[in-house]
């Protein structure tokens, strides 16, 4: 039973789109609803309430950021969960044959009723899929949702796991990678889905997809475009134009991000004068650009509108 | 790696018990020590001694499961599982240990079924406890046991606690003899020699994975964990994300030596130099002081092994 077998009609699996995932752990939640009641069930925690809560979960949803290259400082969500591998070492290290890799569709179970609890699956996994649960005294995993997918009382639509169907952002892609006609395969090829350490060598089926190159990452921006801090110059009051200036400029940076094209300017109080970053320089309508970040300058109804507008 | 208390004292008293047993095959086999009138009842109690041994020593393990009722489960998948092989040989191997105690015991003339069973503990020994090091050896998450270096230490820490075993029995008996103790002593030397390069070999180990590698997030750069996916720690960082600190580690790798082959060797060299009666209390105390050795080299095996999960909760490489 433990042996992996040789190939399998279907390849069931997910592709997840890191570019669209933005970390809201909707996955992670809804997959611990639905299992808590599913194959696997129950999922059970300790001390959930306590200081240290732990307990089983089949998703995990972890964020890094990325700290040189071009995107340096960009946030990435990072959905993790059991990858269905070609060779999970997991099944084969398997001393009870509780541990298996479905023929049909591809899908790593493990038999409630026969695991005998040596947590061996979980130390062969490198991407930390099986959680051991500590009142059942059995490991556990991600089942695909396979009493989902196949579950002829719900809706064909709905026949996804729960957390593609949870996701907001459609981050999450179910389909048969066997099928080079499928919905993930051709996201696979379009968007150069990759395996999660291929050095393992145990091929997982999951493909992940990377975030997109931002067009002008915001530590490139020319920020002496982004920030306007409207002074008060001697006597003078802000006026009017001044604000629509901000507003405007802030707007379409934020929704192009980019500097706003040449015919905008001439809307700008003193936006002709083309200054390079770290300078300030003082312009007839009182207003001044400067790189300084917006907290540090922005006070009172200035900062009101800048969040407003940042939404 | 959490070191776990129950396989600690597992893998070192059964493979003591099976070193033990397979000393006591081979000088059976070689005519140095057989149930004769001098050799009777120290065998006895040495094989007495290695039965207690491998049996609590499976006993450790099967309660270490999370539902030990189901264990015998664990003998049917042994065509891909080191674990479920481990279990197969371990069971299998209580037929011809069985035979040849209750030989020794009750049947010291059946010569040829002492031999045989004899025979066949020295293969069922040796093969258990590859088993029990391959188990460890096979994991390729963790760079520390997936390397060659781990079956022959630990197959030679069984062969020379088991020697270290045998020699007590035998010294309390009577006095064993001066080339016995000092190729004991020369197999635990070679053995903790055997080790320190194991522990060159794997502290030189170049990294098999990063957290890059691991998120495939290297393609943008640096990675650095932002935000863990729960506040508390679960089975995964509780399980494997164990970290020694490098100088508590190496304060401990140098007291393992010390006792496991300084002051065993210091003893040794008292024993055969001296005479009195202190003799059976220093054999005491170097045959604990090895045993107790091999548990520190165990924790170290466990606590040391760095698992690639933990590149996914902020570890730069594994």
């Amino acid at each position: 039973m433990t042996a992996v077998p040789d190939t399998t009609a279907k390849k069931l699996g997910l592709v997840i789109d890191l570019d669209s995932c933005v970390g809201c752990h909707a996955c992670a939640v809804s997959c611990k609803e639905w299992n808590t009641g599913g194959y696997s069930a129950p999922l059970t925690d300790q001390n959930p309430y306590g200081k240290e809560p732990d307990g089983v979960w089949f998703n995990r949803v972890h964020s890094y950021e990325t700290r040189s290259g071009k995107d340096a400082g960009r946030t990435v969500h990072f959905p993790r969960a059991c990858l269905h591998c070609e060779e999970p070492a997991c099944v084969t290290v398997c001393p009870t044959g509780a541990s298996f890799k479905r023929a049909e569709d591809g899908i790593v179970l493990v038999n409630p009723e026969t695991c005998i609890g040596c947590k061996l699956c979980s130390w062969a996994c490198p991407y930390g899929a099986r959680e051991y649960d500590a009142d059942d005294g059995i490991m556990k995993k991600c089942t695909l949702c396979v009493d989902r997918i196949y579950n002829q009382n719900i809706e064909p639509s709905r026949r996804e796991p729960a957390c593609v169907s949870a996701c907001p952002t459609n981050a999450r892609h179910f389909g048969d990678f066997a099928d080079p006609e499928s919905n993930v395969s051709k996201l696979t090829a379009a968007r150069g889905g990759y395996d999660l350490m291929p050095e393992s060598g145990y091929q997982p089926t999951w493909k992940y997809l990377l975030p997109r190159e931002r067009k002008a990452p915001a530590s490139v921006l020319p920020m002496d475009k982004v920030y306007r801090k409207p002074v008060r110059d001697e006597h003078k009051s802000r006026s009017a134009d001044a604000v629509a200036g901000v507003a405007t400029t802030l707007k379409h940076n934020r929704a192009t991000n980019a500097a706003p094209p040449d015919s905008d300017h001439s809307a700008l109080p003193g936006a002709n004068s083309q200054c390079p970053s770290g300078q300030s320089v003082n312009v007839a309508s009182g207003t001044q650009f400067t790189t300084e970040p917006p907290d540090a300058q922005l006070t009172g109804w200035w900062r009101w509108i800048d969040r407003l507008l940042s939404r | 790696m959490t070191p776990a208390y129950s396989v600690i004292f597992f893998t070192v008293a059964s493979g003591a018990g099976y070193g033990l047993l397979t000393w006591l095959s081979v000088a059976y086999l070689a005519n140095w020590w057989t149930p004769n009138a001098q050799g009777f009842v120290p065998g006895a109690i040495a094989l007495c001694l290695g039965v207690v041994l491998i049996v609590a020593g499976l006993m450790s393990s099967m309660l270490h499961l999370g539902h030990p009722e189901r264990a015998w489960r664990a003998l049917s998948q042994w065509r891909t599982s080191w674990l479920s092989r481990e279990g197969v040989l371990a069971t299998l191997g209580l037929i011809p240990i069985t035979l040849f105690v209750g030989g020794w015991l009750w049947a010291p003339e059946r010569i040829l079924m002492l031999r045989m069973s004899a025979l066949a503990t020295i293969v069922f020994s040796l093969s258990t406890v590859l088993c029990t090091a391959m188990i460890y050896a096979s994991l390729k998450p963790i760079p520390r046991w997936h390397n060659p270096w781990v079956p022959p230490v630990y197959l030679g820490f069984a062969l020379a606690s088991g020697a270290v075993i045998a020699m007590c029995v035998r010294a309390f008996a009577d006095t064993a003899p001066t080339s016995f103790m000092i190729g004991t002593l020369a197999l635990l030397i070679g053995v903790w020699i055997l080790k320190i390069l194991y522990w060159r070999h794997s502290d030189a180990q170049d990294s098999t994975s990063t957290i890059g590698s691991a998120t495939g997030l290297d393609a943008l750069g640096d990675i650095t964990q932002l935000d863990a996916p729960h506040t508390a720690a679960n089975y995964l960082q509780k399980e494997m994300g164990f970290v020694v600190a490098r100088k508590h580690a190496t304060r401990l790798r140098r007291m393992a030596i010390l006792l496991g082959a300084a002051l065993p060797s210091l003893v040794l060299f008292e024993i055969l130099m001296t005479e009195g009666f202190l003799h059976d209390i220093l054999l005491l105390i170097g045959t604990a002081s090895v045993m107790f050795s091999l548990c520190i080299e165990r924790w170290l095996f466990f606590a040391e092994a760095k698992h690639v999960v933990t590149l996914f909760y902020g570890e730069k490489s594994v």
